[in-house]
Parts: C-alpha cells; sequence; structure tokens
C-alpha cells in the first residue's frame, strides 16, 4: 500500500516537533526514517500509525484520507522498541490476539486462529514455541512474536519503532538480516525508526534523514552516503573529517597545498568547508594532489586500523582508517611523514562566515564532486 | 551490634505487637471454649457480623470500581485537574476517620443539609447501613486507587496501544490487557480495602448510632462489651476481628512472595 504524507505539521507546546514534512512512500518499499533524537522521526511514525494525530496535513494510504481515521482501524502493524507483548498470554494468544477481538461475524474459529498464529510464528521461525510465555523467550524472540502479532491482522503497512534498540549488538545484526528476508517474502510495506545509521544503511531500500523536524535527505544508500545534501546529513551517516579550505577553480586548497582537483572546474572562489571520511584518505604520490600530514598514533580495533594524523602545513587534526589487510597500513607507522588523497569527498560552504568572499558563503551547497569515480 | 539492632526490633515487636494479639485470644478463651461459644452464638453479636461483611460487602466491589476507573483515568490519560484528582484520593488518609463520619452527619442528620432532599421517601441514611457503607466508602476510598496508580503509571501505555492497533475495542483493550496487567496489584489492594473495611470504628461510630442488633458493627459491638465488663464476649468478638486481620495478613504475604517484583514499584504506603 503506497503512503502519502502531505504537509505535515505537529508542534508539542511550543516545541516544533515536525515542520511541514512531505513523504511518498511506494508500495511494498522497505523505509528507514533516521535521525537524531528530537529530530521527529518517531513522531512522524506516530503519525502514520494514528498514535499521534497532525495538527495540519494529511495522511493518506492507497490514495485514501487517513488523517482523522483512529488507530484500530487504519489496519496498521506496529512494533514497539520494548515488545509490548502481553505478558499473560501465551505466544499464541500474543501473535493471535488481532484475531480474536474482531467483531463476532467476523472473527475466525478458534481452530483457524490457532492454525494461523501457529503458521506466522513458523514464519518468523518460532515453531513449537507457541505455549511459552513472552518471559521465557529471550530478547530477539520476544520482537519476532512482536511482529509475527503484527502481521497477524494483514496490516497494510509495518511501523516498527526502533525495533532493535533494546537488543545487544550481535542480536541485532541477526536480526536486520532475518528482517530484510522477512520483507522480501511478505512484501509488505514497512517503515521503521532508528538512530542508528548502519541499521538504516544495512536495512532500507530508502533512507529518510531526518533533522529538526524536517527532511534533510531522502534517497537510496548510494544517493545519501555519496551525494549527501547537507553537512548535517554527512555528518550523521558516518565519522567525518572536516578540512577547511579555498575553492580557486578546480583546485580545493589548504594553505598553498592544492589537496584535490575537481573534474569541472568552477567559475568561483572562496572558502569552503571539505568533508572527507577517514576511510577515503589513501596514500599518493608527492606530484599528486593531496594533503600532507604527520602520524600521530596508530591503533587497530579489530578489522580496522585507526591512524590520528596531524596536518603538516596548517593547525589541523584528521583520522584516518584503512582496513588491516591494506597495502598502505605497513606506512602509518607513528611519526611518518605522508601525503594523502582524498578519494572522496563533498564541499560545502565554509561554516566560518567571517571572511565573506561571494557565492561560498551562501548557506547552499556549491559541490560535492569526487575526485574519482568509485 | 547487628544482633543488637535484631533483638530490639523483635523486643519491641513481640511487646507491642505480638504480645496484645496474644492476649486478645488468651482472654477470648480464658473462661473456656463454652463461654466463646455461647458469645458468638449472642444474637446481637451475630447480627455485628452480619452487618460487618454486608457493609465491607457493598463498599469493598463500590471502592473496587471506583479506585480501578480513577486509576486509568490518572495513570493512562492527560487532563485539566488531574493534580487535585490525585490529591482529592489521598484526603481520606489525611482527615480524621471521625471528622470522616461527622461529615455524613451533617450531611444527613436531623438538620443536615441534605435531609430535605430525602424528606419524601423511607430512606435513612444516618443511624442506619446507608450512613455506615458510605462513612466505609469513605475511609476505605484510597486503597484500590494507591495500589494501582503506580503500577499503571509504570507500565505505560505500549500494551493498550498495540492492543488498539491490532483492532481491538477500549473495552476488550481494558478487560484483555489493562486489567490482567494490574490483577495481582488490584487483589492486594483490594485486600487491604477490605482489612480497613472490616476494622473501621471512628468514622462507623459517629454515623450508626449503635443500635444493638441493628447498627452494630463488629467493633463497635466489642467496645460496648467491652464498656458492659463482659470482657470474655468482648475479647471473643475481638478475637474474631484479630483472625480476620491474620487471614489477610496471610494472604498478604503470600501475594507478595509469589508477585513481589510486580508490586514492589507500588508500595508507597
Amino acid at each position: 500500500m503506497e503512503i502519502a504524507l502531505c504537509n505535515i505539521n505537529k508542534n508539542f507546546g511550543a516545541f516544533r516537533a515536525l515542520n511541514e514534512v512531505d513523504l511518498k512512500i511506494d508500495s511494498g518499499e522497505l523505509i528507514a526514517l533516521l535521525g537524531p533524537s528530537g529530530s521527529g522521526k518517531t513522531t512522524l511514525l506516530r503519525i502514520i500509525a494514528g498514535l499521534e494525530y497532525a495538527d495540519t496535513g494529511t495522511v493518506a494510504f492507497g490514495g485514501t484520507d487517513m488523517s482523522r481515521t483512529p488507530l484500530r482501524e487504519r489496519q496498521i502493524g506496529f512494533v514497539f522498541q520494548h515488545y509490548a507483548l502481553f505478558k499473560h498470554m501465551t505466544v499464541r494468544a500474543n501473535v493471535g490476539f488481532g484475531l480474536s477481538v474482531k467483531p463476532r461475524g467476523k472473527r475466525p474459529l478458534k481452530s483457524a486462529i490457532r492454525d494461523c498464529a501457529d503458521e506466522l510464528l513458523e514464519l518468523v521461525q518460532l515453531g513449537g514455541l507457541g505455549d511459552r510465555y513472552p518471559h521465557q523467550l529471550s530478547g530477539g524472540q520476544r520482537q519476532r512474536v512482536a511482529l509475527a502479532r503484527a502481521l497477524a491482522i494483514e496490516p497494510r503497512v509495518l511501523l516498527l519503532d526502533e525495533p532493535f534498540g533494546a537488543l545487544d549488538a550481535k542480536v541485532r545484526k541477526e536480526l536486520r538480516q532475518w528482517l530484510r528476508e522477512l520483507h522480501q517474502k511478505t512484501g509488505v510495506t514497512t517503515i521503521f525508526v532508528t538512530h542508528d545509521q548502519e541499521e538504516a544503511l544495512e536495512l532500507a531500500d530508502r533512507i529518510v534523514i531526518m533533522n529538526e523536524g524536517g527532511i534533510a535527505q531522502i534517497g537510496t544508500v548510494d544517493q545519501v552516503y555519496e551525494r549527501p545534501a547537507s553537512p548535517f546529513v554527512f555528518d550523521f551517516l558516518g565519522s567525518t573529517n572536516i578540512i577547511p579550505a579555498r575553492v580557486e577553480g578546480a583546485a580545493v586548497t589548504v594553505g598553498d597545498e592544492v589537496i584535490a582537483k575537481e573534474k569541472e572546474p568552477r567559475q568561483i572562489s572562496g572558502p569552503a568547508d571539505v568533508y572527507v571520511r577517514p576511510g577515503d584518505l589513501r596514500i599518493t604520490g608527492e606530484s599528486e594532489p593531496g594533503i600532507s600530514v604527520v602520524v600521530t598514533q596508530v591503533q587497530r580495533t579489530g578489522p580496522i586500523v585507526r591512524a590520528s594524523l596531524r596536518a603538516a602545513n596548517v593547525d589541523l587534526r584528521l583520522t584516518a582508517e584503512l582496513p588491516h589487510l591494506h597495502h598502505d597500513v605497513p606506512h602509518f607507522r607513528v611519526g611518518a611523514s605522508l601525503k594523502l588523497r582524498l578519494a572522496l569527498f563533498s564541499l560545502f560552504p565554509s561554516s566560518q562566515q567571517s571572511d565573506n568572499e561571494g557565492v561560498l558563503s551562501e548557506s547552499f551547497l556549491i559541490g560535492r564532486e569526487r575526485a574519482r569515480a568509485r | 551490634m547487628r544482633w543488637l539492632l535484631i533483638s530490639l526490633a523483635l523486643t519491641f515487636l513481640g511487646g507491642f505487637l505480638l504480645l496484645p494479639l496474644v492476649s486478645v485470644f488468651v482472654e477470648a478463651f480464658r473462661n473456656g471454649w463454652e463461654t466463646y461459644v455461647i458469645a458468638l452464638q449472642d444474637p446481637d453479636a451475630q447480627a455485628a457480623v452480619r452487618l460487618t461483611f454486608l457493609a465491607a460487602g457493598i463498599a469493598v466491589p463500590l471502592n473496587l470500581v471506583f479506585g480501578v476507573a480513577a486509576a486509568w483515568a490518572i495513570a493512562k490519560f492527560e487532563f485539566r485537574g488531574k493534580s487535585i484528582l490525585v490529591t482529592l484520593i489521598d484526603l481520606p488518609f489525611s482527615v480524621s476517620p471521625v471528622v470522616a463520619g461527622l461529615v455524613y452527619v451533617l450531611m444527613f442528620g436531623a438538620s443536615g443539609w441534605a435531609t430535605p432532599l430525602l424528606a419524601g421517601t423511607d430512606i435513612q441514611i444516618i443511624f442506619a447501613l446507608p450512613g455506615i457503607v458510605l462513612a466505609t466508602i469513605f475511609v476505605t476510598f484510597p486503597f484500590v486507587a494507591r495500589e494501582l496508580i503506580p503500577l499503571m503509571q509504570e507500565q505505560g501505555t505500549d500494551d493498550e496501544q498495540a492492543a488498539l492497533s491490532l483492532g481491538a475495542s477500549g473495552w476488550q483493550t481494558f478487560w484483555h490487557v489493562t486489567l490482567p496487567n494490574v490483577r495481582w496489584g488490584l487483589l492486594y489492594g483490594v485486600l487491604l480495602c477490605n482489612a480497613r473495611a472490616m476494622g473501621e470504628f471512628g468514622a462507623v461510630s459517629v454515623v450508626s448510632g449503635h443500635i444493638r442488633g441493628h447498627t452494630n458493627t463488629m467493633p463497635l459491638h466489642v467496645e460496648i462489651l467491652y464498656n458492659e465488663y463482659n470482657f470474655a464476649a468482648a475479647f471473643a468478638i475481638a478475637s474474631l476481628l484479630a483472625t480476620l486481620a491474620l487471614l489477610t495478613l496471610g494472604l498478604k504475604s503470600l501475594l507478595e512472595a509469589r508477585h513481589g517484583s510486580e508490586l514492589a514499584r507500588s508500595q508507597k504506603h
């Protein structure tokens, strides 16, 4: 079922939770609402569900306006962070609850409800656990029961509020994979809220990145990761090196050093911020564009080698990350002088407004060219 | 030091709580089993027992309904005047029971302002069962609500919202989700409420009028017998009350042992 949100506004007292949000979701999509706490992502999910009502704007399911339809008539599956399983009911009764509370005329027979619940438990790989009580299950199992319960009413859309937030890292990874497969099997339009960018990137078809009550960017994983629309998006999707620099035509310079060259020269010059991820810094030749650094510390964290760096010509600290088997790794020794190229970076208007020089200090994005095609 | 504290606590408990309790039973059986049975078979005594059970039997279910409704409203909804309601629920704890009784006398007594409302009917409030029930309800009102409010607040509204999202109606949600979630806390509250309802003296004493065999509850009957120097009978009835108290205590401990974790959060009094 496709979902259309139009011009959603929501205030909690003086706090503006959502500010003119528009969002269209296609049938069968798996969407992540990603953002820091207080960005409005959970409020948006609750408005889609009918747990909250928007102050203005419309929520439509499949072209039908549902804005004033109460929660119980929206036929949505909602999965809570803390599962919200009914403690006093068996797992099977939990899963069958949605069917057993249907009005008498529409209610399936007890045996049919039972069969349906068992079938769903099989689907979430909990077959045979129907007679247990929620407290006898692990966290991951409980969340799968909650999902099966939500699926029992054949929801038009499945909504998950930080579904893996209360689970430990390993279980979370397994469940992600599993949810992805489940979505492929059922094809139910699914929206989940998360503050974990890794979870969003790994799971979703498209990611809606939210900030301060608005949508910062919507796109596929490739789009948001490689063409971030703003410094916020870039920063939120992973760790970041920010290098204050100048743009002169095609060249990006720090001090006297050309650290990168864009493919297409611009007719502008002025200050800009270069955003580059630690994993996108690689050793390059002396004559190539790049930034000269001195290694101050090297630390291995599992499969990643992380190096702390100091820029040779300006006062700036950077971090580089490499896979531990990468051929650059032996060169990263404490005290070594290296020249690093920026394999992938984004240019944003300078955040230092003091030297106001022409178009570059305007608040829109000026460039996000790639030094090299991937 | 530890042993000193323990023995001090035990001595205190023994001297002030256990000894009086034991002496009630000792006094009750002082003149032998037969006197005890005769005292209990006295029609006035039996009427007092019946009246106590009747009053508690009316007051406790009503407070059960009021308490659940109030707790539900307070814990699950936001509305204006909520804090006033919370304060009002605690009123019976802070007001002397005698004052509580007096309020009803002033309302429904011979010159009470509410008496004309009932002028045309046969209904008598003061010095009759309705007055006793009213006073009992007033005094025992907080027990159920006070027990449930923290429990319900702590449980939040996720379960209810989950039930609604699955298509359950408000009533279905209440019966299948909210009520089962608080059942042990509710039972505990009812138990405490019942214990207080049966043992209430002050408020009931003011409204009852002490008419033997008609408006005397067990605690009032004990007082009358005692004032008549009929010690054996007084202690016999008192021992009945004490037995009820012990029974309540036993049930309460059983509940705590079995469902302690669910009750722990609501222990505020």
